[in-house]
C-alpha cells in the first residue's frame, strides 16, 4: 500500500533534506522547530493491465459520447492529436502510454475501414519533435505506417494555409486551430495528464492553436489571475480555454478525448536514481553509498556529460488511469486521479518557501535548462503547485537551488537568447515586457522561420515563460537562487546566495527574524492543498 | 652518505603529522549524513527494517549446487553417523514406498529436535538428497547463524507458526512443483509431554494444491533422547515407521485430509508399540489410540504414556550428577 504524501515538522533529529540542484543535488539542514517539509506521496498502484484499461475506456466512454468504434466509419476523416515532447517529465520508458492508446485507436479505425487518418503532435508554440522523439511517443509501428506518407507530423501554428478560424468567445478571444483537426469528422485527442494543469479543453484549444489564439490566455493578466493554474476552477487560463472549447464544439468539431494519468514512479525502485524518491531517514547504507558515489561522480563530469546522463533517464511510470469520452466528463475523472497522487494537505502559509529545482522542465527535454526556464520552473510551475492559497505568504521569500548557468541551446531556444540579452537587461517587469517587446518577437520572421523549419521554440515563447511566473513575481517579496551563476541570477532580477544559510539570512531582511520555512520536495510531484 | 639530521627531521615531521591526524574514531564521529546513517525525525515512526530473518529469510542459496554438495557430505558424513550413534534407528515400512515416484510430503509426529535429522537420514533415495524441511520461522530463523545452519544442513524453509503466511505456502508449493520432497511436522511444534498435538492443515493443503502424496511417518523414541527443554541428548533407541502414501481424494478438503494423515500416523504409532495386525484390527474397529492422549490431568497423561513403553529407559545413570 503506497504511503500518501505528508508534511514533516523539522526537529533536531531530522536529517539533512535532499534538494535537487539542476544536474546535481544538495543536502541541506533546515532550522528545527520552524521548518516543515512537504513530501510527495509514494507511487500509486498502477493498472494491472493497461491495454485492457484502454479497451475498456474506448468501448465505455464517459459523458455524452458513444463508444469509439461506433464513431468510426469508412471514408471518414480521422485525426489523432497527441501531447508533445513536453510530457511527461522525464520522458517515460517505452512503450509510451500515447503509443499504447494510439495503437488501440488505430486498431479500431482499421477494423472500421478508415483510410484517411492523420496524426498530429499538438505542440502549440513549442519546438517541433524530432523523428526519434516522435518514434518514442507513438512507437515505431505507428511512425513507419504514417510518417513516410506525410500523415504524421508536427502542428504548425504559423502555417496560414493550415489553420482554421472557428470564431470568438463572448470575451472576444479568437479561436483558431489546426485546419485538418477542425475539418475532420472526428478528432481523437490522446493526452498524458502529468499534473492537473494539463488536459481538458486546453489540449485542443491550446495544443492545436495558433499564436493568434494562444495570446488571449498566455498573457500577464491571465496568469496573474490564475491562482493557481494547477487548480482548474481557480485558473483564468483554464476558464479561457474552456470558453474556447465551447467555440470549438459549437463550430462542429467532434472531439473524442482520451486522458491518461501516471503515478509518481519517476526514479524507479532500483538503481542509483531510486534514492531520490526515498525519505532521507529511510536511506539504507546502499542508498547512501549510491548517493555519495553519484555526487562524487557528477562532480568530476563536465556539465554537458552530466546533462546527457540525466536527459537519458527514462522514468518507469505506472499508468493509473485511462478515461475516454466527452472532454469535460473525462477531465473531471482525470483530475481526481491527479489529485489522488499529488495532493497533500498543508496547514497555513509560510514566510519562506524553498525548493530544489531539478534538471528538467517542460521546455528543455533533450536540451539545456537556461536561466529563463529556471525562472519558469520555479516561479511558474513549482510556485503554482497549490490549491487554495499559495504556500508562501504575500510578501514572503522564495528560495530556489539551481546552478542557473548562462547557457542556451542555440537551436531550441534562439529567441530566448535575445530575450535574455535585450529584454531582461532592460526590465523584468512582465507588464512592461509584454507591452513593449512581445509583438516584435512574436512576429519576427526569422524566429518564425526557425519555429516552422528547424527545432526552435516560437519567438514569443520566452515571454510566455516570463508570464508564467508573473503571479509569483507579483506575490513574492524576494526571490533568492542558491548556488546559481551570479550574473545570470542578477539578470533575472533575483538575489544570489552561495549557501542556503546565507539565503535564510538574506530572507530575514524581508520577512523578519525567525521566519517559518516550508520546503516543497518536488520531484516526484507534490501539490499542496493549503488550508 | 645519508644526512642523519635530515632523516631525523623528516621522522619528527612524520611523527608530528601522525599525532595531528585524526583517528578513525574521530573521523567516524565527525562524519555526517550521508556518510553515516540518518537520524529519524521525532514525529516520524522509524521505518521497519526489511525482514531478512524469520519468515522473510531467503533460503534459495541452499538449493544451489555448492550448497547441495555441502549438504550431501553433511548428511552422509556427519548427520547419519551421529544419528546412528545417538538414536540407533530401526526403520520400518520402507517397502511401502517402493512405488513412490516424484515429490512427496513426509508428515511425521514431533517430539524432539532430532526428528528432522532422523527422518531425513531415514528417507530412501532419491528423496534423501532432494528434500527440504519446513521449519518454524520463529525458532530456526531468528538469528543469522541458526538460519544459515538450518538452510544449509536441513535445506529448511521458514514457516510462520503464528500467522498464515502466504509466502511460506507459495515457496513450499513452488519447491514441490519443482520435484523437491518435503519433510514437515504437522503438529507445529515439539511435544511438551510426550503426547502429540492435533495436526494442522498445512501438509494437507500443500498436497491438495500440488497434487502430491503424503507419506505418514511415525517417529518413536526421540522424545526420550532429546525431549523439549533439554539440551544434552541421552542415547537411546528409535523406531521410524513409514506408512502407505496417501493421495488427496477428488474434491477433498484440507481439514479432512489432515485428519486422515493424523489417523494414519496414529495407526503407525499403534503399530510401533504393538504389532501390525493388532494395530490394523484396532484401526478397523476405530479404536486406534489417538496421538494426543487422554484428556486428563498431567499425571494421568504421563501414566498412560509410560504404560505403553515396551522397555525401560536405557540410561545407565541411577543418580543425577551433582
Amino acid at each position: 500500500m503506497p504511503r500518501p504524501g505528508f508534511v514533516l515538522d523539522v526537529d533536531k533529529s531530522t536529517p539533512p533534506v535532499l534538494f535537487h540542484h539542476g544536474e546535481g543535488f544538495r543536502l541541506e539542514k533546515l532550522p528545527a522547530d520552524r521548518s516543515r517539509v512537504i513530501y510527495p506521496g509514494e507511487p500509486l498502484e498502477p493498472l494491472d493491465d493497461v491495454n485492457a484499461a484502454i479497451q475498456e475506456a474506448l468501448l465505455n466512454p464517459v459523458g455524452d459520447s458513444q463508444p469509439l468504434p461506433s464513431l468510426l466509419t469508412p471514408g471518414m476523416k480521422l485525426t489523432i492529436a497527441f501531447d508533445d515532447v513536453s510530457l511527461p517529465l522525464p520522458p517515460m520508458k517505452r512503450p509510451d502510454i500515447r503509443q499504447r492508446v494510439i495503437e488501440a485507436v488505430l486498431d479500431m479505425a482499421a477494423a472500421a475501414g478508415v483510410d484517411d487518418v492523420h496524426l498530429i503532435a499538438a505542440l502549440a508554440l513549442h519546438r517541433r519533435m524530432t523523428e526519434d522523439e516522435l518514434r518514442h511517443a507513438v512507437g515505431d509501428r505507428v511512425y513507419d505506417a504514417f510518417a513516410p506518407h506525410g500523415a504524421l507530423y508536427n502542428h504548425d501554428a504559423e502555417d496560414p494555409d493550415n489553420l482554421a478560424f472557428l470564431g470568438t468567445t463572448k470575451h472576444g478571444e479568437e479561436v483558431e486551430i489546426n485546419k485538418r483537426a477542425a475539418e475532420s469528422d472526428l478528432l481523437v485527442y490522446v493526452n498524458i495528464n502529468i499534473v492537473s494543469m494539463d488536459g481538458g479543453h486546453k489540449s485542443t484549444a491550446t495544443g492545436l492553436a495558433s499564436y493568434r489564439s494562444i495570446k488571449h490566455h498566455h498573457n500577464v493578466h491571465t496568469m496573474q489571475h490564475s491562482k493557481s493554474f494547477m487548480d482548474r476552477h481557480s485558473s483564468e487560463l483554464h476558464h479561457s480555454n474552456w470558453r474556447m472549447g465551447k467555440v470549438i464544439k459549437d463550430a462542429g468539431v467532434k472531439v473524442f478525448q482520451i486522458e491518461t494519468t501516471i503515478n509518481n514512479d519517476t526514479f524507479g525502485q532500483e538503481g542509483a536514481m531510486s534514492v531520490l524518491a526515498k525519505r532521507e531517514w529511510e536511506w539504507s547504507a546502499k542508498d547512501r553509498v549510491a548517493f555519495v558515489g553519484m555526487q562524487q561522480g557528477l562532480k568530476r563530469l563536465s556539465s554537458s556529460t552530466r546533462r546527457k546522463i540525466f536527459q537519458s533517464h527514462r522514468a518507469p511510470y505506472g499508468v493509473t488511469s485511462v478515461t475516454a469520452g466527452e472532454i469535460e466528463a473525462v477531465h473531471e475523472i482525470t483530475l481526481q486521479h491527479c489529485f489522488d497522487q499529488h495532493l497533500v494537505e498543508v496547514e497555513g502559509q509560510t514566510d519562506i518557501l524553498t525548493m530544489g529545482l531539478p534538471y528538467i522542465c517542460p521546455y528543455n527535454v533533450n536540451s539545456i535548462m537556461n536561466p529563463i526556464l529556471v525562472m519558469c520552473l520555479g516561479l511558474g510551475y513549482f510556485f503554482n503547485m497549490y490549491r487554495g492559497k499559495p504556500l508562501v505568504r504575500e510578501g514572503g521569500v522564495l528560495i530556489m537551488t539551481h546552478p542557473t548557468p548562462w547557457e542556451f541551446h542555440p537551436v531550441h531556444h534562439p529567441s530566448y537568447i535575445d530575450f535574455f540579452e535585450q529584454v531582461l537587461s532592460e526590465t523584468t517587469d512582465p507588464k512592461v515586457i509584454e507591452a513593449t517587446y512581445e509583438q516584435q518577437f512574436a512576429e519576427d520572421e526569422w524566429y518564425r522561420h526557425l519555429y516552422r523549419t528547424s527545432y526552435a521554440y516560437h519567438g514569443v515563447h520566452p515571454f510566455y515563460m516570463w508570464y508564467w511566473g508573473s503571479h509569483a513575481l507579483q506575490h513574492l517579496g524576494r526571490v533568492i537562487i542558491v548556488g546559481g551563476d551570479v550574473r545570470a541570477v542578477k539578470r533575472l532580477g533575483f538575489k544570489s546566495a552561495s549557501t542556503l544559510q546565507d539565503a535564510f539570512e538574506m530572507a530575514e531582511d524581508v520577512v523578519g527574524p525567525r521566519p517559518t520555512i516550508t520546503h516543497l520536495k518536488n520531484p516526484p510531484i507534490v501539490m499542496a492543498d493549503v488550508k | 652518505m645519508v644526512d642523519r639530521k635530515g632523516v631525523e627531521k623528516a621522522a619528527r615531521g612524520l611523527q608530528a603529522a601522525w599525532a595531528k591526524a585524526p583517528s578513525p574514531r574521530q573521523l567516524a564521529a565527525k562524519a555526517e549524513f550521508p556518510l553515516r546513517a540518518p537520524t529519524v525525525p521525532l514525529t516520524v515512526e522509524p521505518p521497519k527494517p526489511e525482514q531478512k530473518l524469520l519468515g522473510g529469510y531467503d533460503s534459495a542459496w541452499a538449493r544451489k549446487l555448492p550448497a547441495r554438495y555441502a549438504r550431501f557430505f553433511a548428511t552422509e558424513g556427519l548427520m547419519r553417523p551421529i544419528i546412528a550413534g545417538l538414536a540407533q534407528p530401526e526403520r520400518r515400512g520402507l517397502d511401502r514406498l517402493a512405488d513412490l515416484e516424484g515429490a512427496a510430503i513426509f508428515a511425521a509426529n514431533h517430539h524432539s529436535h532430532l526428528d528432522a535429522g532422523l527422518l531425513i537420514t531415514s528417507l530412501p533415495e532419491p528423496h534423501r538428497h532432494q528434500v527440504f524441511a519446513a521449519a518454524a520461522a520463529d525458532y530456526f530463523f531468528d538469528t543469522r547463524v541458526k538460519a544459515t545452519a538450518s538452510a544449509l544442513v536441513l535445506n529448511a524453509i521458514p514457516i510462520e507458526r503464528t500467522k498464515v503466511g502466504r509466502r511460506s505456502a507459495d515457496q513450499a508449493a513452488e519447491l514441490l512443483d519443482d520435484g523437491w520432497s518435503m519433510v514437515i511436522f504437522p503438529e507445529g511444534g515439539r511435544s511438551p509431554d510426550g503426547w502429540g498435538h492435533p495436526f494442522r492443515g498445512g501438509a494437507a493443503y500443500l498436497a491438495i494444491r500440488c497434487g502430491v502424496p503424503v507419506v505418514p511417518v511415525h517417529l518413536a523414541g526421540t522424545g526420550r533422547i532429546l525431549p523439549k527443554g533439554k539440551s544434552r541428548p541421552t542415547p537411546g533407541r528409535t523406531v521410524v515407521t513409514f506408512g502407505d502414501p496417501i493421495l488427496p481424494a477428488e474434491g477433498e478438503r484440507s481439514q479432512a485430509l489432515a485428519e486422515r494423515i493424523e489417523r494414519a500416523v496414529a495407526a503407525l504409532a499403534d503399530e510401533a508399540t504393538s504389532d501390525w495386525y493388532a494395530a490394523r484390527r484396532r484401526a478397523a474397529a476405530g479404536e486406534t489410540p489417538t496421538l494426543t492422549g487422554p484428556q486428563a490431568g498431567a499425571w494421568r497423561r504421563t501414566w498412560e504414556l509410560t504404560a505403553n513403553r515396551k522397555k525401560p529407559s536405557t540410561t545407565s545413570k541411577r543418580w543425577p550428577e551433582l
